[in-house]
Parts: structure tokens; sequence; C-alpha cells
């Protein structure tokens, strides 16, 4: 369970505090998947960074429940580019010490279930960007997080590859039975992965709506009316809000 | 560094260029350059030009080791700590901009006059070059490669090992082909006094007896030896760096 509790964050600009998060609460429940959607700069990325523990808020609580270990994916640059593929996936498990032939059968299995076999000597300079994902995917998931954070893991990529990675973290989520929360620009992939949607302003970030999706999870989601009816309100709440509207 | 080819096409060139000037200048100060590379082929031949070559060559990889040795981790510290830099960095910009070899008084004084004072001069001139380099590299690194190392549970020496000084490497072996021509430069100031072996000494020696093919053999030499540690940083370099697109 993440439960946020009227959460506020300012960032410094030019020694004057600007609000980047306003009063933000909502909770996920264990095992649920959550997609934050919201205009650029709205605080997407501060968000999942205060989730994750890398900021502390200014104000408010963000409590989760026990101490999972939690995976993140960062927005671009999350890989090392003077590492390998190998070397990549396996780095949380070097830092923590982890025996050599344990690391070596996590990662040969990692490789293996996100089709990256054969790749494990190549540096991310040298792949193309979907592959570059499923290693940072990888990576996040060789230590058998509870909780994944994955801020735009799927930005900059065409429409299938788009599509594929997003049936494989749907798989992810399903199969190793984990929190996800998904920061993305696309309503499509909010509606397809998230059970939760939470729905920001433009900045600085205030909730706007919170939608509840229970269809999401089912690899045959996308082709369903609902699918597209939930859609449709995503649309009309981020319309609204370019045009000024509190909704 | 070009293929093999290209440095060879590059040498006759520069050859061409050396006959040329030699034949138009008509100078005794300037001999012809096939005159040379025989004194030089002869020299090595019968290993009279091996040991000062090798003296030399010692003399100016210590300076260079020691140097490295100590100004890479300050280098690294300083760049990635902001407290350290803060406090650290004046302290660079006062000295970084003496002359050092104006020193050698003082380093005479207090190591004597023998080879260790010569490693010496040319380690305390390399370490600037290389110090404000590595801090400047650790210093710009992205902050998300952090980020990423935090997510992962890294302590702050894991971050010095697996961020910090991998990212920095590429600039670093920058500075260390600057430290060569800069370490071979202050190798024939400190070869010219109180010593007579090594590349420094043959041409200020040649130069007083006014030998001038030994003169121009001494400053051939000690081309080779600066060609010669570029060819091994380049060797190092493509190990190091393969992940660097080239
Ligand atoms: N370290 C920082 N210092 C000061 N301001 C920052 C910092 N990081 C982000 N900001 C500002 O905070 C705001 C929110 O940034 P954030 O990266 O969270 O937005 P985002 O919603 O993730 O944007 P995008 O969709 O483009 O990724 C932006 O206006 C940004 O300029
Ligand atoms: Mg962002």
């Amino acid at each position: 369970m993440i439960n946020v509790r009227s959460v506020n964050l300012c960032f410094d600009h030019q020694t004057v505090a600007r609000p980047v998060l306003q009063d933000i609460s909502f909770q996920i429940p264990p095992y649920g998947s959550c997609a934050i959607i919201g205009p650029s700069g709205c605080g997407k990325t501060s968000l999942l960074f205060l989730l994750s523990g890398l900021l502390q808020p200014d104000s408010g609580e963000i409590v989760i429940a026990g101490t999972p270990n939690c995976g993140t994916i960062l927005q671009n640059f999350g890989l090392f580019p003077w590492k390998t593929v190998y070397q990549n996936i396996g780095l949380g498990l070097v830092l923590q010490r982890k025996k050599k032939s344990f690391i070596q059968e996590r990662v040969t299995r990692l490789l293996r279930e996100m089709g990256l076999g054969g790749f494990e000597e190549h540096y991310p300079g040298q792949l193309s960007g979907g592959m570059q994902q499923r290693v940072a995917l990888a990576r996040a998931l060789a230590t058998e997080p509870e909780i994944l954070f994955m801020d735009e893991p799927l930005s900059s990529l065409d429409a299938l590859t788009r599509e594929r990675l997003q049936n494989l973290i749907l798989d992810v989520w399903q199969a190793k039975r984990i929190t996800a929360v998904l920061v993305t620009h696309s309503i499509e992939e909010a509606v397809f992965l998230g059970r939760r949607i939470i729905v920001l302003s433009k900045r600085p970030g205030r909730i706007l709506r919170i939608v509840d999706n229970p269809g999401a999870g089912e690899p045959d989601y996308r082709q369903s009316e609902y699918f597209f009816h939930q859609c449709g309100i995503l649309r009309e709440t981020l319309k609204g809000e370019e045009n000024g509207q509190q909704t | 560094m070009g293929s093999k080819r290209d440095i060879f096409i590059a040498a006759l060139i520069l050859l061409g260029l050396w006959e040329l000037s030699a034949l138009l200048l008509d100078s005794i100060a300037l001999p012809e350059p096939w005159l040379v590379v025989k004194d030089i082929g002869r020299k090595l031949a019968d290993g009279s030009l091996l040991d000062d070559l090798a003296i030399s060559a010692a003399r100016a990889l210590l300076g260079i080791l020691l140097a490295l040795t100590a100004a890479v981790p300050l280098g690294l510290a300083v760049g990635a700590e902001e407290s350290l830099r803060r406090r650290i960095s004046p302290f660079i910009y006062l000295l970084y901009p003496i002359p050092h070899v104006v020193l050698l008084p003082l380093i005479i004084i207090l190591f004597g006059i023998g080879n260790f004072s010569k490693i010496f001069l040319i380690a305390l001139v390399v370490f600037f070059q290389i110090l404000v380099t590595t801090r400047d590299a650790a210093k710009d690194i992205n902050r998300n490669y952090f980020y990423a190392m935090q997510t992962l549970g890294a302590s702050r020496w894991q971050m010095y090992v697996h961020v910090i000084m991998p990212a920095s490497i590429p600039k670093i072996m920058t500075a260390m082909r600057i430290s060569v021509g800069t370490s071979v430069a202050i190798l024939f100031f400190v070869e010219s006094f109180a010593t007579t072996r090594g590349l420094g000494y043959i041409i200020m020696d040649s130069w007083g007896r006014s030998d001038y093919v030994s003169l121009y053999t001494g400053i051939g030499s000690m081309a080779m030896l600066g060609f010669s540690f570029y060819l091994i940083l380049d060797r190092i370099e493509k190990r190091l760096c393969r992940w660097t697109p080239s």
C-alpha cells in the first residue's frame, strides 16, 4: 500500500521557491498499478522521485507499508554507457555484493525473458531505443522489487514496439506480483496499464482527477469499448486543463 | 591517431620540409635530415643512444605516473564533492598559473640534484594539468547517473567505482596526452643541468660542442620518445574506453 498525503514540493528557482506539486493525495493498493499523466513540466518526474525516495516533500507525507524493495526506471539516461548490457542489468546485484554465480544466473534469465540474448557484451550506445528500454526494465527487475517505478519508459518508441513493450510490462506486473507505478504522456498507455490513473494539472501540479480503471490488466483491453470510453474521459480532462478551465 | 600509412606520409612530408629548409638556409645550425637519420641509426645500432633514451623515458614516465596517482584521486574527489570543490578550487586557481619550473631551486634544496628532483619537477607540472581536467570531468557528470545509482542502493564509494571514475576516464586520457607533450619539454629543461645522461644532456652537450648533427639526433630522439608514449596511450585508451563511439 502506497499512501500519499497532502504532499507539497517546491524547487528553488534563482533563490525564489516555486511550487511544483500542490496538495497531492492518493493511494495505490498492494499489487495495484497506477498511471500518472499530465502535461509536460507539470511535475510527474518530481512526483516519481518523491515516491521512490530520491526527493523529500516540503510538507505532507508518503507512507509505504513495510519497507519494500523498489526498482526504478528513470526518464532517459538510466543506463550507464560505460557498462555492457550484462553489467548494467547486474549492477544492482553487484552493489548488494551478491555471489557471481547468483548474478550470472539471474542476469541470464532476464536477458532471455526480455529477448536480449546475444547482446550481453554490447554497450547501450550500440542498441536501439526499444532494446535500451528493455535493458532498463531488466535492470530494475534484477533485484526482484516489490514496487516498480517507471518514468516514461516507452517514450520515443514507434507505435508497434511501444505496444509490444506495454504487453511486456503488463506480463511482468502480473507474473511477478508487484505494484507498478508508471509516468506517461500517452492517454492510451495510461488506460491500458493503470488500474488507477492520476491526472495532474499544468505546473504547479495539482490532482485534476483520479480515474479508477479496473479493466487494465487484460491484454485485449485495447479493443474494448470501455477502453475508448476511458480514453475519452482522460482526453476531456486534459483538454479542459489546456483551455484553462478547472475540471 | 590515424592509420600507420597516414603517420608515415606525415613523417615523409616533415622530412621533406626539413630538407628544403636546410637547403635554402644553408647553415650549419640546420643540417640535412639524412645526416641526422644516419647518425640516429648508427647510435641506435651501437647502443650509445639507447642508454640516454631509456633514462629520459624513465624520468618522464615516472614523473607522469607520480602525477597521475596524486592528481586523479584528488581531482575526482574535488570534482564530485561540492564541499571539497568550494574549499580546494581557489587553491588550484592560485597555484595552477604559476610557471612551476621556477621552483627548481627550491626542489634542488629539498631533494638534491639527483634523479628524484628531475622526476619531481616533471610530476609537479603535469600534476596540475591532470588535476584540473579530472576535476572538471568529475564535476560535469550528468546527475541522472547519480539518481540511477541511488535507486540501486549505491554507497558513496560505489558511486566512485561505477560512475565517477569511468565517466571521467575519457577526459583523463585527453589530459594524459597533453601531459606527454609537457613532460618531454620539461625533460629537456631538467636534463640540461647536473647530469651527463639523457636526451636533454645530449642536446645541451652537442650545442656546446657545436656538433649540430648530434644536436638534432637528440631532438629527433625526443620526438620518437613522445611518439612512443602516444602509441602506448592509444593502446590503453582503446582498452579502457571501448564504450565511447570512436
Ligand atoms: N532539480 C530541479 N531544480 C529546479 N527546478 C526543477 C528541478 N527539476 C525539475 N524542475 C522543474 O520542476 C518542474 C517539474 O519538472 P518535472 O521534471 O517533474 O516535470 P515532468 O512532468 O516530469 O515533465 P516531462 O513530462 O517533460 O518529463 C519543471 O518546471 C522543471 O523545470
Ligand atoms: Mg518527466
